[in-house]
Order: C-alpha cells, then sequence, then structure tokens
C-alpha cells in the first residue's frame, strides 16, 4: 500500500486494523484513536482519495491503495494545507483531538462540494465529535476553507452531469463569496 | 463475510463477534455494478453506499432508494458501507432493509449449489439474522421502480444515529423499522397495531408507537 505517496508493505498480521498500523507499525501518530467503532471520526484518512474511517478497515484491506493520513496533506512542513491553514485562522480546534478526523473529513466534503451549502457543512461534519469547540469555529472554517480551496479548485461544472450539481451551483452562488466571517 | 465492514468491524472491535474465519470479498471482481434489471435497480454486493446516493440511475428508477441511503450514518461511513451489507447484517434499526420490504424487492444469494431469489417478505428472520445460509453469499439486492407517491421518515436522536423508529412509504404500502425484531409491513390506519417494541435509554416502548402513529400521518398526509 501506498501511505503519503511512500510505498510500505502491507503488516503480516492481518487482524491489524488500518488505525493501528498507521500509528504502531508506521509512527504516523496524527491519525487518532477515538471509540474504535466508526462514531467519533477522529481516525479518519482519505483512502484513494476519499475520506473513510481507519478504525473500521483492515490494514491488509489498504493493500494495493493510496492511503492519505494528516501527516500527508502538507508534506515537508512548510506551508499548511488550505484547510489546515482555516482551522487555524477560524480557531476551529482546542484541544486538537478531534482535529485530525476532522480536517480529513472536510478535505473530502469540499472535494465533493467545492462551494458547499449550510446544509453541506453540517452535514459533512456531522460524522466528528468534538466536545470542545461547539461547532461554531469548525462550521467557520468549513466556509473559510471552500474560499482558500477556491483559487485552485476548477470549475464545479466538470465534475459531472449528476442531478444534484445545477442546485449546488445555484444554491452556493451567494455563499463562498458573501457570507464568510 | 466483509464487504463494506460498517457494522461487522466494530462487532469485531468490541469482541462481540467471534468469527473463526472472515472473508474479505473486496477484491472480488465485478461485483460492484448498480444496474437496471426488470424495471427496477440491481445493487450488487461491493457497490457502496455512497454510488447508490449518486447513481444517477438510482436516483430515476428508484428514487426512494436514494432518499434511503442519505439517512444511513454519514458519508464518510457511505464511502465504504454497502447496500447489500446493510440488508445481510439485517439491523432491526437500519433502514434499506424496510425499503426493501415495503417496495416488495428480493436479494439474489449465491453458493456453489447454485444461485437462488429470496424475496423479502422470506429473507428477515429476527434480529441480526436472515434466511441466507452460511454457505451463502449475497451478491444483489434488487429494488422495484419506486411508486408514487414515496416517503422515508425516521426520527433519532442525533443525525446519523440509528433511528429510534421509521416509517417508508411506498404508493399504498408500509413498512416499519426500528420497532420489531425486523422490518415489518403494516396497515396506514393503525400502524402500531400489534406491535411490541423494546424500550431503553433512549425510547420507551410507547414512545416508539407514538412515533410510528405520528410519522405514518406525515408519511401518508403528503
Amino acid at each position: 500500500m501506498k501511505v503519503n505517496g511512500f510505498a510500505h508493505p502491507a503488516p503480516s498480521d492481518p487482524r491489524r486494523l488500518l488505525s493501528d498500523h498507521l500509528r504502531h507499525d508506521l509512527g504516523l501518530t496524527g491519525t487518532h484513536v477515538g471509540c474504535e467503532h466508526g462514531v467519533c471520526g477522529c481516525c479518519t484518512v482519505l483512502l484513494d482519495g476519499a475520506p473513510v474511517r481507519s478504525c473500521l478497515m483492515l490494514a491488509v484491506q489498504a493493500e494495493g491503495h493510496d492511503v492519505t493520513t494528516i501527516e500527508g496533506l502538507a508534506p515537508g512542513g512548510s506551508q499548511l494545507h488550505p484547510v489546515q491553514q482555516a482551522f487555524h485562522e477560524c480557531h476551529g480546534l482546542q484541544c486538537g483531538f478531534c482535529t485530525p478526523g476532522f480536517v480529513m473529513s472536510v478535505v473530502g466534503l469540499l472535494a465533493q462540494h467545492p462551494h458547499p451549502t449550510e446544509e453541506q457543512v453540517d452535514e459533512g461534519i456531522a460524522g466528528n465529535l468534538c466536545r470542545c469547540t461547539g461547532y461554531a469555529s469548525i462550521r467557520r472554517a468549513v466556509t473559510r476553507a471552500a474560499v482558500l480551496l477556491a483559487p485552485l479548485t476548477p470549475d464545479p461544472s466538470p465534475l459531472g452531469g449528476e442531478g444534484a450539481n445545477p442546485a449546488d451551483r445555484s444554491s452556493s452562488g451567494g455563499e463562498g463569496a458573501g457570507t464568510s466571517p | 463475510m466483509l464487504a463494506g465492514g460498517q457494522s461487522l468491524m466494530p462487532l469485531l472491535n468490541f469482541r462481540l463477534a467471534r468469527p473463526s474465519h472472515l472473508v474479505d470479498i473486496n477484491r472480488v471482481g465485478g461485483l460492484d455494478r448498480i444496474y437496471e434489471r426488470d424495471g427496477g435497480v440491481a445493487v450488487q454486493a461491493l457497490a457502496r453506499q455512497a454510488a447508490v446516493e449518486d447513481s444517477e440511475l438510482v436516483a430515476r428508477a428508484c428514487p426512494l432508494l436514494s432518499a434511503a441511503v442519505r439517512l444511513v450514518a454519514h458519508r464518510v461511513i457511505r464511502n465504504r458501507g454497502t447496500v447489500c451489507g446493510s440488508i445481510a447484517h439485517s439491523d432491526p434499526a437500519s433502514e434499506l432493509p424496510a425499503v426493501l420490504l415495503a417496495l416488495g424487492g428480493h436479494v439474489v444469494a449465491r453458493s456453489k449449489r447454485g444461485e437462488r431469489r429470496i424475496e423479502a417478505g422470506e429473507l428477515f428472520a429476527g434480529v441480526f439474522e436472515t434466511s441466507i445460509a452460511p454457505d451463502e453469499l449475497l451478491v444483489e439486492a434488487w429494488f422495484p421502480k419506486s411508486p408514487k407517491p414515496f416517503a422515508i421518515l425516521e426520527e433519532s436522536r442525533r443525525h446519523g444515529d440509528f433511528a429510534l423508529a421509521g416509517v417508508v412509504r411506498a404508493g399504498d404500502r408500509l413498512a416499519l423499522f426500528g420497532v420489531a425484531p425486523t422490518p415489518v409491513l403494516a396497515g396506514a390506519k393503525d400502524p402500531a397495531r400489534g406491535l411490541q417494541p423494546s424500550g431503553d435509554l433512549e425510547a420507551t416502548p410507547e414512545f416508539r408507537l407514538h412515533l410510528v402513529r405520528v410519522l405514518t400521518d406525515k408519511a401518508f398526509a403528503a
């Protein structure tokens, strides 16, 4: 499997969870483990670009796939990823335990909806639990991240002819530009 | 049998399930299609819930399924979870078994002995139990075209949680979930008749019956 662009052999123990493999075998402790049953969202990583729970996958299942962890978002560490930058600017974190999971979920959300409506933002972060912030600053961070990512994102129209897209576009018109804090 | 793993992996993590063997079907080729069949939609064993959610075909032929799949957990879970897995897991509070029952769909089970079709009405045997044999694999679920009007309504404590109770309307047919060991068909006039739902920390049996009546009224008011 590839983790953050580097090839790694699969673990020898087929029982190993992907979350445990990342942390204990590869030393990538940025992926946090909270509930281990898919509820808290702390362990979210990207599998071939789409966010998934690493505690609900065996590491051997990632063989032949690309895994991206929080460490892989801003390789080199000289510059934050736009989503990390937005969380920083909007104080989208306090203790930070849930943050890697939130950031990975939001990266996935903004790939799916580059100009999310308020409802899409709420829906997109509903699967991650934060006990510090009360979520308001996280919602602001998502809106801010969409603005930061906008110059980097092509027009949403080439994403496909799915029925949902025209609605996305019309409702996002005033959203990204006007209401960011 | 491991497909999406979004129900089975938590059970393994908690040691609530301790199978001697686990078969991962994720590398089986040609088992992830969503296609039109007999006027409805067939969803194969490895088709992810997110793919069904985004499918134009499903939106056109079975919009009830599109609506229902959006109520299953969260998008990050649906990126991995499968429709067939939800049906085979047969959680009493799960949406998709009730949708299959309301629509009168079926599943296709395959084994070395061959392939057979199991109607939704014959499929759900109890809590987490189906009539699929241990040597069979659920390879496909078939959902008929949604009749109009249709609705799926549920009440849960938090967004994405399991429903305390829910109703699925497909034309004149009504299926309930979260109020019996399996999804059940009911009459719209007195949907709570004969039900004996369990009570827990989140809802008393009486509250679940109340929800069934209110949600049914809403579903049939539309």
